[in-house]
């Protein structure tokens, strides 16, 4: 069965289709929680509650909208930056402003040493620190292409150029 | 279309990412869908962003998906009301855009024929204020003619007195001797019963010889009572008034004389 095919017997609430689309998503989803809320224990519970809004709200994907992976990633994202906001967070002062997903590890944040430092460290090899912020600004964070342009002071071409080369020494690195 | 151009913008990148604008994911999807090249390079950087998703993820939870089942049995009840709602709205929105449409345009065509009607009625307007204003000037110029007459050095100025028959009239003459006329006021006369008119005298005193110098003709519809009639008498002694049949009389019937004035040394 293509992805398409199981998108559509997901929306037909066709629970296997579902738990396939989990064992697809499910690993990467809790990864972009983790690396906004930094904390594994709760960001695999919200990676949970992600899927239960995603099997929920099955009728709102489109994929005229984008992507399932897009799809997906945007609440995963939303989810993560609400809990950010949510009082339980604001002790901890914590924010999404600063840190980026390599923070995580080269913070020594991973103490139980669940992230794969090492994989990561080869598929970030030679990607600039531009290039870094940008990936983490527009898939982790959710950035809107305008909102980077303002936060870079970079117009839109030049960041979409950018991103390009960026992500083709990424995927460079994963053919490793 | 340059596939290859398109791919090199960066803006596939985006779309994964989810930071293109409504618009701009469905040309992106559309393209995907005619170009197998765009297809396929999506799927590929979807792919490099999975593996480092995966990369910086601690990993699932536990049984992950046997602990979510439970939870999703309870939630299928309320999809059906939900998927039902949808549809409706999205129907009445079009009817009542369409409706929305339908009335601004009824509004926008009767709003230019009230305007179209209106200025209808300015140019009409214009056109009697127009007519009016020439009326006036008309006058205005026959009244500065008038004045000009009047104030002339050589007119000699002859009250008429009211006579026996109409003690209340009066009238006035103003006799140009170079340009031979005279003209009568005729303001203190009482209209002329139907089928008579007032005729004007230039009369010799002695012995009395009274010669016609005319009629005031239409003496009702004269507004300002002014008649210009000849006179070629230069030894004119005196004006009268007399009301005769229409049409005038060969001499003067002095019972009714109106008024008379005698010319002044």
């Amino acid at each position: 069965m293509n992805l398409d095919d199981l998108i559509l017997q997901f929306q037909k609430k066709d629970k296997t289709a579902f738990e396939k689309l989990y064992n697809m998503y499910a690993e990467n989803i809790c990864g972009v929680i983790n690396t906004i809320i930094k904390d594994v224990e709760r960001s695999q519970e919200l990676c949970q509650d992600v899927f239960i809004k995603i099997w929920d709200k099955s009728d709102n994907y489109d994929a005229s909208k984008g992507r399932f992976f897009t799809w997906i990633l945007n609440i995963a994202r939303n989810t993560a930056i609400d809990e950010l906001r949510s009082k339980s967070h604001k002790n901890q002062k914590k924010n999404l402003s600063m840190d980026s997903f390599v923070d995580t590890y080269e913070n020594g944040e991973d103490l139980e040493g669940k992230i794969d430092a090492i994989g990561l460290q080869s598929l970030l090899k030679g990607l600039k620190d531009k290039c870094i912020l940008l990936i983490d600004l527009l898939y982790f964070k959710g950035y809107t292409q305008k909102e980077v342009s303002k936060e870079l002071k970079t117009p839109i071409g030049t960041i979409k150029t950018r991103l390009r080369s960026c992500i083709s020494e990424l995927r460079k690195n994963t053919q490793l | 279309m340059d596939i290859e151009k398109y791919i090199a913008s960066g803006v596939l990148e985006l779309y994964i990412a989810g930071s293109l604008s409504p618009e701009e994911n469905l040309e992106v999807q559309h393209y995907a869908i005619q170009y197998p090249k765009i297809q396929k390079e999506i799927e590929a950087i979807e792919a490099a962003m999975l593996q480092l998703t995966k990369t910086v993820s601690p990993g699932i939870p536990e049984d992950g998906f046997n602990k979510l089942k439970p939870e999703l049995d309870d939630l299928i009840p309320f999809l059906p009301t939900a998927s039902e709602k949808k549809t409706p709205w999205n129907s009445y929105l079009g009817w009542a855009a369409s409706l929305l449409f339908a009335a601004g345009l009824i509004w926008v065509y009767l709003e230019n024929n009230t305007l179209k009607s209106e200025i209808e009625i300015t140019n009409q307007e214009k056109q009697s204020l127009e007519e009016i204003l020439s009326g006036v000037r008309n006058k205005v110029t026959s009244q500065e003619t008038l004045l000009q007459a009047l104030r002339d050095k050589n007119v000699t100025v002859i009250d008429l007195g009211g006579q026996t028959v109409s003690p209340r009239s009066y009238a006035k003459a103003y006799w140009n001797k170079e340009e031979e006329n005279v003209i009568i006021d005729a303001q203190g006369l009482p209209e002329p019963p139907d089928g008579y008119a007032y005729q004007v005298w230039s009369l010799k005193l002695d012995p009395l010889t009274p010669t016609s110098i005319g009629l005031l003709e239409d003496f009702t519809a004269d507004n300002n009572k002014m008649f210009t009639l000849p006179n070629p008498n230069d030894a004119t002694e005196a004006f009268g008034i007399t009301l005769e049949p229409e049409g005038g009389s060969e001499t003067p019937t002095l019972d009714q004389l109106y008024t008379l004035g005698a010319v002044g040394p």
